[in-house]
C-alpha cells in the first residue's frame, strides 16, 4: 500500500492511501454530493484545476467505460474518496477507477474521513489543496499548497477548450444549425443538441463572435466551463456581440458570461454547488426541478439596478420564493431580463431569460451527465427560441 | 399552493395487527401523519384495531377508534364522524383495501367523503395487474412479458407461450401471498391453483420469470403541482426471486452507473405520473438483467410502504409525514426539511454512508414450514444499520439481529455442495457465501452461484480476509492499527474475541486502551452540504465525531431491536412513551435502537437518536459518548434487559429495578426461592441435565409437565408432556438435555385460568394497572391467548389475592418501574408462573383499555418520581382498582401467521407464535369478543355451518356451546364420534367423513367454502393427524378455527352479541372519559 497525504492551505491534513497515479497534484478542493456518476465528474472539464472530494464513500463500484466520459479524458486535478472499489461490477465496466486514474496520470487519495473533510470545506470554504505520495510531511506539503494560485481570477476556459472547430455527431434530421462555444463543453450537451435536431459546430474559446455570426447559425450555445467568469473578458465580449443578433442559450459558465454581458456581476460562493440533488424553481412555470450542479461562482441578482430586493444566499428561500409572485424582472443594457430560476436551498440565482432579445441561460446542468434529466426540456426551449427567431 | 381549506375532518386508516408483510412501519407512518395533520389544524379521526400502536394513543387523534378494519366497521365510524376526507395511503395494503372497498361500494360518495392522496382510479391502476400492465404499456415502460389466467388451464396456456420458468402472481394480494415461480407445468398447476384461490377476484398473472436479475426499488414522492422527487434508491443484495421483504437490501443503490440510475429514475417518475398518484409517496420496483442492463418494472405500490419506512430512516426524509402534508394541499417546495431546517423538502437526499437492512425470520417457531426464501415474504422483522462502508454497515446489521450471525464466522458446517446450496437461498446464506469463499471459490464463482452481485461478494471477501488474517493471533500483540483495521472491516468485538481466543470484555478493554473507539456521524439528508439540526447518529470508525453531549441531564433509553415473535411493537411502544415522558420532564432523551420500522427510531421521538445495534459493544460506545445519568433497560423487552449487568459493570447506572433484582426474577432457581420464602404457590419444578434426570424430576413432581430448554426465551421449544414416553420423545426431537444446556421441568397446571398482571412499583407502593383474565387456559402462551379487562369470571376475592401477591413479589424483588406477572388460578388457588421486571406485551393494551398511561408513569418512576406524585398530578387515577370498575370490556386477541406457512399446525400451545394483536372494545364481553375476532381477519359468522370435531377430553363440555349454536340456527357438521354425542343431546349434526375415511371429507368441505366456523380441539401430538388436516385447511382458506374449549365458549358469546342489536362503535376518548368519571 502506498501512502498519500492531502493537505489544505489552512494547515489541515488527512493521511490516506494512494489512489491512481503516484506523484503530486495541486488545485482547489471542492466536494460533490452526487451518489453516482464519478466517471462523468472526472471527465467534466469544468473541474479543471480542482481536487474533487466525493462525499459518497464507495466510488468506482461499477467501474469505468468508454461511453460515460464527458470529454476526452480525466480533467480533475485530483480525486479524493473514502473507498475506491477493489472489484468493480457492471456489464459495462472496462476498467477499475484506480487504473483509470493511474492511466490518466491523475493523483488521488482514498481511505480517509471524507465526511470530516467535507464539513471542514463547508465551514471554511473551498480552498487550495494538494495531494502527494512523495511528500508525506504535513508541514512541507501545506507550505507548498500555499504557494499555489487560487481559483479567484483564474481564466481556465481557454485552457480546456478545443484547439480547432469541429462538427458534433448528428442524430436524425437536422432542423437547426448551432454554434457551440467550448469553454469546457460536455459531450452530453452535444448529444442533447443533436437529439433536439441541431447540427452543432464547436468553436474554440477565443473564437471572435463575428466569425460565428458570419456562418449564419440559427443559435449559439454557450457551454459550461471552469474558472472565474470575471477572468474571461473575451467570453463576455463574445456574448455581448452575439446578444440580439442570434438566439443564445448558456449554461453554467455560459450563464455567468451571459449575465456579465448583460451588465451583471458574479461572485464566488463559499463552497459552491456540486451534486445532483439541488432543487431549482422555475418561476415562469412554478415547477421545481431536481438539478445537476457544478459551480463555484454565481450571478449576483443585485448586480442590476432594478433588481427586486433580495439578499444573496441566506434567508428562507422557500418563503422568499413563495412570496415572489411572478418572475422578477430587471433592466439591463439589453432590455428587460427575467430572473427565472432560483435555488430553493440557498436562494442563489440559477437562471435568467431575456425578454427583449432571444437569450436565456441556467446556472446548472440541464444536460445532466451525471444527474437527473428533469431539465433536458431546456434544449427544446432553445430550439423553440430558434424557431421563433426565424 | 397552501393547505386546502375545504377539509376539516380527515379520517386516517391504520394497518391493523402486525402480520408478516405489514409490521409496525405503518404505525410509524400513521403516527407521523396524525401528528402533522393535527398540527395543521385538522380534526383527525383514526381507525386501527391494533392497540399496541402509538397512533392509537388517544392524544394522537381527536377521535381514536380501535375497531376492526373491515369496510362495515369503518363505515360505522364514518356514519358517526362524518369526515370530509379519507387518507387511505398510510395504512398499508389493509388500509388501502378497506378504502377501495368503501369507495367502490359508493359509501364514500354517499357520505361526501373524498379520497385524498390517491384517487380510486390511481389505486386501481397500480393494484389491478390488468390495468397496471396496460398503464405501463401506454407510458412506454417495460414490464416482463405476461398474460392473465382465471383457471389452471389458462395459466398453462400462457406459460406455454412465454416459456418456463414463469412467475405467478394473484391480483390484490399483499406480501407476495399466493405468488411463486414455476419451473414447469407441474409446479405451475399447484401455484396457479393456490394463486387463483388467494386472489379476491380469482385472477392470476402469469409472467416471464426474471429470477436471478438484480432487484431495485425507488421511493418517489409527488405533489399536486406535479413536482416529483426520488427520495431513495435501494438495491437488493438478493436477486429477483427473493421477495424484497426477505432480501438484504442496501441504500443507496451500489452497482448502477449514473446513466442506468437516471434511466431508472426517469422510469419511476413516468410510472407515478402514469398511474396518477397525485400526491404522496409510491414505491416502484425494478429488475435489471446483470448481463446486458435490460430493465423492467416489477410493481408499484401507490402508498407508503415497508420500503418507504426504511427509506425514511435511511435518508432522514420523513416520507409519511410529507405524504400527509401533500395530501392536504401543500407542495414539496413549501415544506421545510426538518433535518436541516433551512432547505425545503423538494430535493433528493444525498447519503454519505451506506445503509443495510437485514430481515429476521422465525422459522424455528414453525416446524414444517419451508425455510427457503422465495417470492412470498416470510420474515417477521428487520434491522437496519448505517456505516461509512458497506462492510461496516453489514457487520452492524448482522449483530443487530441478535442471532450470533456475525460475519467472519467460520463456515465449518457448510454443506458439501455449497455452490448448489447458494442457489437455493435461505436465512443463513451470507454465512454460506463466506464459507464458499473460504473454501477457495472465487468471487465470480460465488456470485454466479448465488445471484449476488460480485461487488457485494467481494465486500464479504474483504471481511473474510481481515478475519482470517487475525485468526490465531493474540490480542495483546495487536497494534492500534490492527484493531482499527478490524473494526473498519465491520468485525464485532465478539467476533474478534472468538478469532483471538479472548473475551469480548478484553477486546473492548484493549480497544479502549489503544484509543480505537467509534465516532458518531450524522444522518443529515445532504451529505454534509448543510448543517444538520437534528441529532440522528450512527457510529463509524473514522476521524471526527459529530456527537457532542449537551449540558442537560441525559437518559439513554434502549429499544427492543428487530421485531420477532414474542418481542414486537409493544416494547417499542413503551420506549416511545418513556421518551415522551422524560423529555417533558426536562431530561434529554437518547434513544438507541436498530429497528427501522418503529416510532422509536423516528428522529423526532427523542432528543437524540442513535441508530445502533443493541449489543454491549455498541451501547457502551453510545453511553461513553453521551455520559448519561442512567440507562433505561426495562422497557425494550428482553434484549436490553439482558444488557443490564454488563452496562452496570462498565459503570453506567441502570435506572429502576437493579440488575441484581432482574437476575433474581429471571433465574428460575433464585425466583423459586423468593416465592418459597414468601410462601407463594408456584408449580413444583426441577432442572435436568440428562434424559434420566428429566424422567426422575417428572416422576417426582408428577405428569403432566411443562418442559423447556433453560437457555432460550419466549416459550421457545416449550411443550406440555403427559407421559414418560412423550418426555423421552421431546428430549430426542426438540432439545437434548446436557449439563451446559439443562432442561426445565415444571408441573403443568391443567385446566387453570391464566392471568396477566401489569403493575408499576416505586419502592414505596405498587400501582396495579390491570389484572387480565385469559380466555384460553394456562398452557396456551400468554402472547397467543385472548384476554379481557376487566376480568370476567374472577371473583373479587381472587382479584384481591392476585393483587396481594403482586405487591409481595414487587416488594421482594424491590421492583422500581414496571412489573408483569403471570398467574394461574386453579382450584381457587393462585399460582405464580413467572414474573418479568420489565415492560410487558400487554402494557399498551392495558393503557388502551383503561386510559392509564402506564409506560409514561413507569418512565417517571425510573427518574425518581413517586406514584403518589403521579396520582396527585392526575397521571394515574385515584382509584386503585380502576381497572375493575370500567364500564366497558376490552378484549385482546392474537393474530397468527399460519396462512403464511402452509402445512404448519395451528394448535395453540405454550410456545408463542403470534405476530400481532388486536383489541375489541364494547359495552359487553360478547360484542368485544366478536369485534376482536373480526379484527383478526377471521370474523365470526352470524349464520351458516359449523364443523365440530373435538378430543374425547372435551366432548362433554362441547355439548353446551354447540347446542347454543344449533338454537341460534347454525347447521352443525361433525365427525362421527362427535356427531353421535351431539345427537344424544338432541342436536341434529350431520356426520362428515374424516380425511382418512374418503371423500367428500371435512377438509373437502372446508376447502370448498362450505364451512363458516371450525371448532377443533387437538387429540394429541401426533403429526399429520386428521385434526391437523382440518386445521391447516381452515388456515389456508381463512375460515375461523377455534382450537380450545374456552375459545368455543367465547365464540358463542360473540355470535350471540352479533345477533343482538348493533351497538355503534365509540372512540377511546369516549370510553376513557366514561371510565375516569366512574
Ligand atoms: N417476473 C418475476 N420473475 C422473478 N421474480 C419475480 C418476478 N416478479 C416478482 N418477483 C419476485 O417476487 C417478489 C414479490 O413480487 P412483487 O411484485 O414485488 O409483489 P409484492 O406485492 O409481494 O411486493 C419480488 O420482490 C421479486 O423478488
Ligand atoms: N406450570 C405451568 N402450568 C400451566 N401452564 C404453564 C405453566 N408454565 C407455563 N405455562 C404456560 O406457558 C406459557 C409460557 O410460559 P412462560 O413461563 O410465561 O414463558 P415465557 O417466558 O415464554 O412467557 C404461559 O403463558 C402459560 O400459558
Ligand atoms: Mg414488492
Ligand atoms: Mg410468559
Amino acid at each position: 500500500m502506498t501512502r498519500a497525504l492531502l493537505a489544505l492551505e489552512d494547515g489541515t491534513t488527512f493521511p490516506g492511501r494512494s489512489l491512481g497515479a503516484s506523484g503530486e497534484t495541486f488545485g482547489e478542493v471542492v466536494f460533490n454530493t452526487g451518489m453516482s456518476g464519478y466517471q462523468e465528474v472526472l471527465t467534466d472539464p469544468s473541474y479543471a484545476r480542482q481536487i474533487v472530494v466525493m462525499t459518497y464513500p464507495h466510488q468506482g463500484n461499477y467501474g469505468v467505460n468508454a461511453e460515460d466520459a464527458e470529454s476526452w479524458g480525466v480533467r480533475v486535478a485530483g480525486f479524493v474518496v473514502r473507498e475506491a472499489a477493489r472489484r468493480p461490477s457492471s456489464w459495462r465496466a472496462q476498467r477499475a477507477l484506480g487504473e483509470y486514474l493511474a492511466e490518466a496520470g491523475v493523483v488521488g487519495i482514498d481511505d480517509l474521513d471524507t465526511r470530516s473533510l467535507t464539513l471542514h470545506i463547508r465551514e471554511a470554504g473551498a480552498m487550495r489543496a494538494g495531494i502527494s505520495t512523495d511528500d508525506l510531511d504535513p508541514g512541507s506539503l501545506v507550505e507548498r499548497v500555499r504557494r499555489q494560485p487560487g481559483m479567484a481570477g483564474a481564466d481556465l476556459a481557454r485552457t480546456v477548450s478545443t484547439e480547432r472547430p469541429y462538427v458534433g455527431d448528428g442524430q436524425g434530421p437536422v432542423r437547426f444549425r448551432v454554434a457551440a462555444f467550448d469553454w469546457g463543453l460536455k459531450r452530453n450537451s452535444l448529444r442533447l443538441l443533436a437529439r433536439s435536431g441541431c447540427a452543432t459546430t464547436v468553436y474554440p474559446a477565443l473564437t471572435p463572435a463575428e466569425e460565428v455570426l458570419r456562418e449564419g447559425f440559427d443559435g449559439v450555445f454557450l457551454s459550461n466551463g471552469p474558472g472565474d467568469p470575471a477572468a474571461t473578458p473575451y467570453a463576455v465580449e463574445t456574448a455581448r456581440r452575439l446578444l440580439g443578433r442570434v438566439p443564445v442559450f448558456g449554461i453554467c459558465l455560459g450563464h455567468q458570461v451571459l449575465a456579465r454581458a448583460l451588465g451583471g456581476s458574479t461572485y464566488k460562493l463559499r463552497f459552491g454547488h456540486r451534486g445532483a440533488n439541488q432543487p431549482v424553481v422555475d418561476l415562469d412555470t412554478a415547477r421545481v426541478a431536481v438539478t445537476s450542479h457544478n459551480h463555484g461562482f454565481a450571478v449576483d441578482p443585485a448586480g442590476w439596478e432594478a433588481a427586486s430586493s433580495r439578499s444573496r444566499g441566506g434567508g428562507d428561500p422557500t418563503t422568499a420564493v413563495a412570496a415572489m409572485r411572478g418572475t422578477p424582472v430587471v433592466h439591463t443594457n439589453f432590455g428587460r431580463v427575467a430572473l427565472t430560476h432560483w435555488n430553493l436551498n440557498d436562494g442563489v440565482l440559477e437562471g435568467l431569460r431575456c425578454v427583449d432579445v432571444p437569450a436565456f441561460s441556467v446556472q446548472y446542468h440541464p444536460e445532466a451527465a451525471p444527474g437527473p434529466h428533469d431539465s433536458v426540456e431546456l434544449f427544446d426551449r432553445f430550439t423553440a427560441l430558434m424557431e421563433a427567431a426565424r | 399552493m397552501p393547505r386546502r381549506d375545504d377539509i376539516r375532518t380527515v379520517m386516517v386508516i391504520g394497518s391493523g395487527p402486525i402480520v408478516i408483510g405489514q409490521a409496525c412501519e405503518f404505525d410509524y407512518s400513521g403516527t407521523q401523519a396524525c401528528k402533522v395533520l393535527r398540527r395543521e389544524g385538522f380534526r383527525v379521526v383514526l381507525v386501527n384495531s391494533n392497540p399496541a400502536t402509538i397512533m392509537t394513543d388517544p392524544e394522537f387523534a381527536d377521535r381514536t377508534y380501535v375497531e376492526p378494519l373491515t369496510p362495515e366497521s369503518v363505515l360505522q365510524v364514518i356514519e358517526r364522524e362524518r369526515p370530509d376526507a379519507l387518507l387511505p395511503t398510510l395504512g398499508g395494503q389493509t388500509g388501502l383495501n378497506v378504502a377501495v372497498a368503501l369507495a367502490e361500494a359508493g359509501a364514500l360518495e354517499d357520505y361526501g367523503v373524498r379520497l385524498i392522496g390517491a384517487s380510486l382510479e390511481a389505486i386501481r391502476r397500480a393494484e389491478d395487474r390488468r390495468l397496471f400492465v396496460r398503464t405501463m404499456a401506454e407510458a412506454g415502460l417495460p414490464l416482463p412479458r405476461s398474460g392473465f389466467a382465471h383457471s389452471v388451464a389458462e395459466a398453462e396456456a400462457v406459460a406455454g407461450s412465454l416459456g418456463y420458468p414463469v412467475m405467478v402472481r394473484p391480483s390484490f394480494v399483499l406480501g407476495g401471498g399466493g405468488t411463486g415461480i414455476a419451473a414447469g407445468p407441474e409446479e405451475l398447476r399447484l401455484i396457479a391453483g393456490e394463486g387463483i384461490a388467494a386472489s379476491p377476484i380469482g385472477e392470476v398473472l402469469v409472467e416471464e420469470s426474471v429470477e436471478g436479475w438484480k432487484e431495485f426499488e425507488l421511493e418517489v414522492m409527488r405533489d399536486g403541482a406535479d413536482n416529483a422527487v426520488v427520495v431513495c434508491s435501494v438495491e437488493n443484495l438478493d436477486p429477483m426471486g427473493v421477495h424484497t421483504g426477505d432480501s438484504i437490501t442496501v441504500a443507496p443503490a451500489q452497482t448502477l452507473s449514473d446513466r442506468e440510475y437516471q434511466d431508472m429514475r426517469d422510469a419511476a417518475l413516468a410510472c407515478i405520473r402514469a398511474v396518477g398518484v397525485e400526491t404522496g409517496g409510491s414505491n416502484i420496483q425494478f429488475a435489471v438483467d446483470p448481463r446486458d442492463g435490460r430493465m423492467v418494472v416489477i410493481e408499484m405500490n401507490p402508498r407508503v410502504s415497508r420500503s418507504s419506512a426504511l427509506a425514511s430512516k435511511a435518508t432522514g426524509f420523513p416520507i409519511a409525514k410529507i405524504a400527509a402534508m401533500l395530501a392536504v394541499g401543500y407542495r414539496l417546495d413549501e415544506i421545510p426539511n426538518d433535518i436541516t431546517g433551512e432547505t425545503p423538502a423538494c430535493f433528493e437526499p444525498a447519503l454519505d454512508y451506506v445503509v443495510v437492512k437485514i430481515p429476521r425470520w422465525a422459522f424455528e417457531k414453525f416446524p414444517g414450514a419451508d425455510p427457503r426464501l422465495g417470492t412470498r415474504m416470510k420474515s417477521v422483522g428487520e434491522v437496519m444499520a448505517a456505516g461509512r462502508t458497506f462492510r461496516e454497515a453489514l457487520g452492524k446489521a448482522l449483530r443487530s439481529l441478535e442471532r450470533d450471525a456475525d460475519l467472519g464466522a467460520d463456515g465449518a458446517e457448510a454443506p458439501e455442495d455449497i455452490l448448489a446450496e447458494l442457489g437455493r437461498p435461505a436465512e443463513g446464506r451470507l454465512a454460506l457465501v463466506e464459507a464458499a469463499l473460504r473454501r477457495g471459490h472465487g468471487v465470480d464463482e460465488v456470485a454466479t452461484a448465488s445471484g449476488i452481485d460480485p461487488w457485494f461478494v467481494d465486500q464479504i471477501a474483504q471481511v473474510v480476509e481481515e478475519a482470517d488474517a487475525l485468526a490465531g493471533r493474540r490480542l495483546a500483540r495487536l497494534s492500534a492499527e490492527d484493531l482499527l483495521r478490524a473494526k473498519r472491516a465491520g468485525l464485532s468485538d465478539r467476533r474478534l474475541a472468538v478469532l483471538l481466543g479472548a473475551r469480548e470484555r478484553e477486546v473492548r478493554a484493549a480497544r479502549s486502551a489503544a484509543g480505537v473507539r467509534p465516532v458518531f456521524k450524522t444522518v443529515d439528508t445532504c451529505a454534509g452540504e448543510f448543517p444538520a439540526r437534528t441529532p440522528y447518529f450512527y457510529s463509524a470508525y473514522e476521524r471526527e465525531t459529530e456527537a457532542r453531549p449537551s449540558a442537560r441531564p441525559r437518559v439513554v433509553i434502549l429499544g427492543s431491536g428487530p421485531n420477532r415473535i414474542g418481542q414486537g411493537i409493544e416494547f417499542d411502544y413503551a420506549c416511545v412513551h418513556a421518551a415522551f415522558a422524560l423529555r417533558q420532564a426536562g431530561y434529554e432523551t437518547v434513544m438507541v435502537n436498530c429497528n427501522p420500522e418503529t416510532v422509536s427510531t423516528d428522529y423526532d421521538t427523542s432528543d437524540r437518536l442513535y441508530f445502533e445495534p443493541l449489543t454491549v459493544e455498541d451501547v457502551v460506545a453510545v453511553c461513553e459518548a453521551e455520559d448519561p445519568i442512567g440507562v433505561v433497560v426495562q422497557l425494550g423487552g428482553q434484549t436490553p434487559l439482558a444488557l443490564a449487568g454488563e452496562l452496570e459493570a462498565e459503570g453506567f447506572p441502570i435506572l429502576g429495578t437493579t440488575p441484581a433484582s432482574i437476575d433474581l426474577a429471571e433465574d428460575r432457581g433464585k425466583f423459586g426461592a423468593v416465592l418459597r420464602r414468601l410462601g407463594i404457590a408456584h408449580p413444583p419444578h426441577g432442572e435436568a441435565s440428562s434424559a434420566e434426570e428429566a424422567a426422575a424430576v417428572a416422576a417426582r413432581i408428577g405428569f403432566p409437565v411443562v418442559v423447556r430448554p433453560s437457555y432460550v426465551l419466549g416459550g421457545r421449544a416449550m411443550e406440555i408432556v403427559y407421559s414418560e414416553d412423550e418426555l423421552a420423545g421431546y428430549l430426542e426431537s426438540a432439545t437434548a438435555a446436557s449439563p451446559a444446556h439443562p432442561v426445565l421441568v415444571d408441573r403443568f397446571l391443567e385446566g387453570a385460568i391464566e392471568v396477566d398482571v401489569d403493575a408499576v412499583a416505586d419502592g414505596a407502593e405498587v400501582y396495579i394497572a390491570a389484572v387480565m383474565e385469559h380466555i384460553e387456559e394456562a398452557g396456551v402462551h400468554s402472547g397467543d391467548s385472548s384476554c379481557t379487562v376487566p376480568p370476567v369470571t374472577l371473583s373479587d376475592d381472587e382479584l384481591d389475592e392476585i393483587e396481594r401477591l403482586t405487591r409481595a413479589i414487587a416488594g421482594a424483588l424491590d421492583v422500581r418501574g414496571l412489573l408483569n406477572i403471570q398467574f394461574a388460578v386453579k382450584d381457587e388457588r393462585v399460582w405464580v408462573l413467572e414474573a418479568n421486571p420489565r415492560a410487558s406485551r400487554t402494557a399498551p393494551f392495558v393503557s388502551k383499555a383503561t386510559g392509564v398511561p402506564l409506560a409514561k408513569a413507569a418512565a417517571l418512576v425510573l427518574v425518581g418520581r413517586s406514584l403518589a406524585d403521579l396520582r396527585h398530578e392526575g397521571l394515574l387515577p385515584a382509584d386503585d382498582a380502576h381497572y375493575r370498575r370500567l364500564r366497558h370490556v376490552a378484549v385482546k386477541a392474537a393474530v397468527l401467521p399460519f396462512g403464511r406457512f402452509p402445512g404448519v399446525d395451528t394448535v395453540l400451545g405454550p410456545e408463542m407464535r403470534s405476530t400481532g394483536e388486536v383489541m375489541g372494545i364494547a359495552s359487553d364481553l360478547g360484542l368485544a369478543l366478536a369485534r376482536a375476532q373480526a379484527a383478526t381477519g377471521a370474523a365470526l359468522p352470524s349464520k351458516g355451518t359449523v364443523f365440530v370435531s373435538v378430543s374425547n377430553r372435551d366432548k362433554r363440555s362441547i355439548v353446551f356451546p354447540v347446542k347454543r349454536l344449533w338454537d341460534l340456527g347454525f347447521r352443525i357438521l361433525a365427525t362421527r364420534g362427535t356427531a353421535a354425542l351431539l345427537a344424544r343431546a338432541g342436536i341434529e349434526a350431520s356426520p362428515v367423513d374424516k380425511v382418512s375415511e374418503g371423500h367428500p371429507n371435512a377438509v373437502d368441505l372446508i376447502r370448498g367454502g362450505r364451512v363458516d366456523l371450525v371448532i377443533n380441539t387437538p387429540f394429541g401430538r401426533e403429526p399429520r393427524s386428521d385434526g391437523w388436516s382440518i386445521r391447516t385447511a381452515a388456515a389456508a382458506t381463512g375460515v375461523p378455527c377455534i382450537t380450545t374449549l374456552q375459545g368455543a365458549f367465547a365464540a358463542v358469546q360473540g355470535i350471540e352479541a352479533l345477533l343482538r342489536d348493533r351497538e355503534e362503535p365509540r372512540s377511546l376518548q369516549e370510553y376513557h372519559a366514561g371510565s375516569w368519571a366512574g
